[in-house]
């Protein structure tokens, strides 16, 4: 069985901060996890390699992008909803 | 005026990973020259270089920081590791608010150009690692050193083709002698061995497809190297308060542009270069025992270079030893007078002096001591380091040996 999209992203999150996916908590924000702005670029960037998106993110207002990044679970939910938009 | 010594020295180039290492090929006259060992080399027509062997990023850095750093990053902080550590200055408190960098390199992180353009355009991505430009900016490795180091003082990366870091080092020099500076991390760091890198050169048709043999009547061009030297420069009230050891004093510099041509050097250029360098530092000629060449084993490098160094010291130009060492560590471009610069403080501390191997045959326009494939035990106390740039951007310094 190939893994969810929850389960990549949170290997992604977990590689970026040197954990391991069962430390990841779903109501964790990135910089509860030790993860700075360098770091979510990256990951963004992993994201993007794993799934073949495009992430709608800009660094400069991460507040205002269509993104949700509050939480891992936000983020998982913004990742779910752009693959199955790819696939539509 | 300060006076300005050197109190620490760092390097890894295609002679060893560390400046003992280093000194002992160079001594040896140990050649650093091979096969390329990178992607595409059959595509090239030049397929020698020299290149750091036996050198493995994972073994030196974690993850992370290689996500940031270039290959020239990384031998810029390999080598300022050890000049720093061997200097054993801490910079905290006001030192480090009078402390800095300054690094020399032309090409910056070309390797990491090359690995993304060739992704894009021939591999067809459309999407880049982010941190394609913090890695492959110019001052990465200027930035990373200061960093690391809590250097925050004046620093900034210098780009003059062939010349970059004797005109790093002259900065930093320039700094603590005005008293801008109470002690710099200075030198340069090169790696253009990459598909693209040795690509673009061959363009020019200067590259050798056999070896380097400066002053050689056999010579066909010059073999590119790659790799890092750094140095700590210290106001020598500063140094020796803190007891520490002096490896030998800066005295001079001066720079110069040909204003001439964009690549065929000149004379006159170089000539006044090497006499202000003389003038700055107050130096007789018959006391300079040794130059290290900019020789880089091209017609038209070799022949000026001699005619310069012959026109300002006269009849002295047949006392004094000219070695070019690029014979053995290559032309590290933007980082090759820091690893020449290692050469001058073997003549004035350990009075060896480094050979131009690979020499075969004399050449009439290059009739000066050359120290043909040996390296030579000679005292000598003035001793000055010759870079000479594409652009006619050039930059000599000259070091004395430190007696207490």
């Amino acid at each position: 069985m190939t893994d969810s999209v929850k389960d990549k992203v949170i290997r992604i999150i977990a590689e970026q901060a040197m954990l391991e996916p069962s430390d990841i908590e779903m109501t964790q924000s990135l910089q509860d996890i030790g993860i700075d702005s360098l770091g979510l670029v990256e990951s963004i960037f992993a994201i993007e390699e794993e799934f073949d998106i495009q992430v709608p993110f800009n660094a400069n207002e991460p507040e205002a992008s269509e993104f949700d990044i509050s939480s891992v679970a936000a983020i998982v939910g913004a990742v779910e909803g752009l693959v199955a938009a790819q696939k539509s | 005026m300060k006076r300005v010594v050197i109190t620490g020295a760092g390097t890894i180039n295609a002679l060893g990973q560390s400046v003992r290492e280093t000194m002992e090929a160079m001594r040896e006259g140990r050649c650093g020259i091979g096969p390329l060992d990178i992607r595409d080399v059959d595509r090239l027509t030049v397929q020698i270089g020299a290149q750091v062997k036996g050198y493995h990023e994972q073994d030196r850095f974690n993850r992370q920081q290689i996500a940031l750093y270039d290959r020239f990053t990384q031998f810029a902080l390999i080598a300022a590791t050890e000049a720093i550590s061997q200097a054993g200055l801490e910079f905290q408190g006001e030192l480090s608010q009078r402390a800095g960098v300054v690094m020399g390199t032309s090409g910056g992180g070309l390797t990491t150009q090359d690995e993304n353009y060739r992704a894009v355009y021939e591999e067809g991505k459309n999407r880049v690692h982010p941190f394609v430009i913090p890695k492959l900016m110019n001052n990465a490795a200027a930035s990373h050193i200061s960093m690391q180091f809590n250097l925050q003082g004046p620093s900034f990366t210098v780009a003059t083709a062939c010349a970059s870091s004797n005109h790093a080092m002259g900065q930093a020099f320039a700094m603590i002698r005005s008293g801008m500076a109470d002690a710099m991390v200075t030198g340069g760091t090169e790696s253009m061995l990459c598909f693209g890198g040795v690509k673009a050169w061959e363009g020019l048709r200067v590259m050798s497809k056999e070896a380097c043999r400066p002053f050689s009547a056999t010579r066909n061009g010059m073999v590119q190297g790659e790799g890092a030297g750094m140095f700590v420069f210290e106001e020598l009230e500063h140094a020796k308060a803190r007891g520490a050891e002096i490896l030998a004093e800066v005295i001079g510099f001066a720079m110069s542009s040909d204003a001439a041509d964009i690549v065929m050097p000149s004379k006159k250029g170089a000539a006044r270069a090497i006499a202000g360098a003389l003038k700055d530092g107050r130096i007789d000629p018959g006391e300079v025992g040794y130059i290290n060449a900019h020789g880089t084993g091209t017609a038209a490098n070799d022949k000026t270079e001699c005619a310069a160094v012959a026109d300002v010291f006269g009849h002295h130009a047949n006392d004094l030893m000219i070695s070019s060492t690029k014979s053995m560590h290559g032309h590290l471009i933007g980082g090759t007078g820091a690893v020449e610069l290692l050469a001058c403080v073997m003549a004035l501390r350990d009075g060896i002096i480094a050979p131009t191997i690979g020499y075969e045959e004399p050449d009439p326009e290059c009739a000066l001591d050359v120290v043909p494939n040996e390296a030579r035990e000679a005292h000598v106390d003035v001793v000055l380091s010759n870079a000479f740039a594409f652009g006619g951007l050039n930059a000599v310094l000259a070091l004395r040996r430190y007696a207490a």
